[in-house]
């Protein structure tokens, strides 16, 4: 099934009186349960095309429909709800709520849906178990490692069992081992049939995915399926 | 319905999870409030409590009441004028009694500053009136002890003194006043009677709680020389709606006494309470004005306060703010967590402001009878609530309508 469907967006900035052309003409569908990785140099409009995945920010033209849904022209509030409900972000500064506890940044995305408080408690803690956080639940970001914080950022994506996660450099913070098994942990989201987009200047971490997706200049310059992927050891990462 | 209030209840959890973690900031922008809530209450508390008192004072001397004097309390009239007026005298008043029908009590009034004592305490400077038994059907006087001086007593000018409740408190503490001899300069009186307290401190010397009362005789025997002060004469209507008319014949009667002829002015003034509840009605209302003004002032000074540290912390959480809305958080959402927090600071520092000000009410008790407004809780609420929500709404709007991209890439 097709998840995302974009033909020809564009995004333009307006910097003073100049204007800049962030994604030129981008079409591209990313199908249930694949696993993507979107390269590009800085300034090739990755990020932009992240942000426009993401729901974040809204293309200037084109078409861009979510499970068939147009997001092209959804007001703030629209992009909100399908942020909370259909996308987990996973990002490179982990981006938790510094003064609350892991339990507490986990549940955050479940507040905003408007579930129970019980209910809301019992998915984070079964998140936070499966990133193998559970002994963790009530440190706060600065009481854990980075890849911890990793963890507890990936637990929150997947709290609402949302229709992609979105991985934006997720090991651009962390050592290579920690990064490593990060990269496990996606892996092993994958296997369990989620969809990941991940955005990475690293080809050895754009090698985890099936396909990779290479921009340059606003452009989509190669689309490829990935040959010789690599698959991290699972063991060594879970638990 | 229930969804709003899941957002009520969820915001508030998270308004109250900011305060706490920010315990400092928070305490110094409540301080602002506390400030300006301790300062209203307390301001109406203190105001109320003036108003009680002088209304209590007012009714003790009696609505129905005018007073003839040489001086007139209220008027445009150069003070000179006044001055040159001719002394009201005691021969005056026995004609003035001789020619008035409608008044159902007249007397005549005078006073003399000096020093009470009994044993070794004493009460300097005290306002010694004399006048005659009648005096007190001009008055609305309770007894705690004793009597009046009578009709006798004040005619033959006798040594006897009925004396207010401060200064019985004063020469005795134990309250055995009655019938013991006290020193009024070098003279020796004796108590017949003891007032019971008025509480009109507003009326300040004219308060009867601090005020003795002897025979007039007995103040020109001992005090001062009749010739050198003018008298008042305190006359009773028969009702308060026949002040009117009473005003009127006192008016004529005291033109015949002085033998003025029909061109000639008034050399005496006829004055009435009505004259003094106006006078008191535009000062309290001053000071109500400049009060609530002033007070009201330093609850502005701490709304600016409030909102002032609420945009820094909407601006020192701009990344928090990325991240609630890139994981969901609505427009709304954001703005009501921000307007819950400043509304809670708020309403916090409303609550120990109102605390202060009963405290301080406590305080002031001592000096002035004040009366806690209670309704100036809910009111003190209001004003809070009021302006948690002006302050924060500016702060909270900024915050609720920034864009997730631009907030998450903010260090």
């Amino acid at each position: 099934m097709n998840i995302i469907n974009i033909e020809h967006i564009a995004k333009v900035y307006q910097v003073g009186s100049e204007e800049v052309h962030a994604l030129s003409d981008v079409s591209l569908r990313i199908d249930k349960n694949e696993y993507v990785a979107i390269m590009g140099p800085s300034g090739s409009g990755k990020s932009t095309l992240m942000n426009m995945l993401g729901c974040l920010d809204t293309p200037t033209s084109g078409k861009y429909d979510f499970k068939g849904v147009s997001v092209s022209d959804m007001t703030d509030n629209q992009l909100a709800a399908i942020r909370n409900r259909e996308i987990g972000f996973v990002f490179q500064t982990f981006n938790l709520l510094a003064r609350s506890d892991a339990l507490h940044n986990v549940e955050l995305p479940l507040i905003y849906a408007g579930i129970s408080s019980h209910e809301r408690k019992e998915r984070a803690l079964s998140a936070l178990t499966d990133v193998g956080l559970r002994d963790r639940i009530h440190h706060k970001p600065n009481e854990l490692s980075g890849g911890q914080r990793q963890r507890v950022a990936i637990a929150r994506a997947l709290v609402t069992n949302p229709a992609i996660i979105l991985a934006d450099e997720p090991t651009g913070n962390l050592d290579s081992k920690t990064g490593e098994e990060i990269m496990a942990v996606l892996h092993e989201i994958h296997q369990k049939g989620n969809t990941i987009i991940l955005v990475t200047h690293e080809e050895y971490i754009a090698e985890h995915a099936a396909r990779i997706i290479r921009l340059r200049d606003g452009l989509i310059e190669r689309d490829e399926v990935v040959t010789n992927r690599k698959a991290p050891k699972l063991k060594e990462a879970v638990n | 319905m229930n969804n709003f209030l899941f957002e009520l209840r969820e915001s508030m959890v998270i308004a109250l999870r900011a305060i706490k973690a920010n315990k400092v900031r928070s305490i110094l922008t409540m301080l602002g409030i506390i400030i300006g809530i301790a300062a209203v209450v307390t301001m109406s508390t203190a105001i109320k409590g003036i108003d009680n008192s002088f209304q209590s004072g007012i009714s003790s001397l009696g609505t129905d009441v005018l007073y003839v004097d040489k001086w007139a309390w209220f008027s445009n009239e150069e003070w000179w004028k006044l001055r040159n007026r001719k002394n009201i005298t005691m021969a005056e008043y026995e004609k003035f009694r001789e020619l008035a029908k409608l008044p159902i009590a007249s007397a005549p009034d005078t006073k003399t500053n000096q020093t009470v004592k009994y044993g070794d305490r004493r009460v300097e400077g005290v306002f010694i009136h004399g006048s005659i038994s009648e005096y007190i059907r001009t008055v609305n006087f309770d007894f705690d002890q004793g009597r009046f001086y009578s009709d006798i007593e004040s005619n033959s000018s006798r040594d006897v003194v009925v004396i207010g409740s401060e200064i019985a408190k004063s020469l005795f503490p134990r309250g055995d006043a009655l019938d013991k001899t006290i020193k009024i300069g070098p003279v020796n009186f004796k108590v017949v009677g003891i007032l019971a307290e008025q509480g009109s401190f507003i009326l300040g010397p004219w308060n009867p709680d601090n005020l003795v009362y002897v025979p007039i005789g007995a103040i020109f025997k001992h005090f001062t020389n009749e010739a050198w002060n003018s008298l008042t004469f305190n006359i009773r209507a028969p009702s308060p709606a026949m002040v009117e008319e009473t005003r009127n014949e006192i008016e004529g009667v005291m033109r015949k006494v002085r033998g003025l002829t029909p061109g000639e002015e008034d050399d005496f003034s006829i004055n009435q309470q009505e004259g003094l509840i106006n006078n008191y009605n535009q000062v309290v209302g001053v000071i109500q004005i400049a009060g609530l003004f002033i007070t009201g002032l330093s609850l502005f000074v701490g709304a600016i306060g409030i909102m002032n540290i609420m945009f820094v912390s909407v601006k020192e959480r701009t990344k928090e703010i990325g991240i609630r809305k890139a994981i969901g958080a609505k427009r709304r959402t954001i703005l009501g967590q921000f307007l819950l927090e400043s509304s809670t600071i708020c309403l916090m520092g409303g609550f120990i402001g109102f605390l202060l000000a009963v405290l301080l009410s406590m305080m002031i008790n001592q000096f002035i009878p004040t009366a806690v407004q209670y309704n100036a809780v809910i009111i003190a609420i209001i004003i809070s609530l009021i302006t948690g929500v002006l302050a924060g709404f500016a702060p909270a709007y900024t915050a609720a309508k920034m864009d997730p991209v631009e907030a998450l890439r903010y260090e």
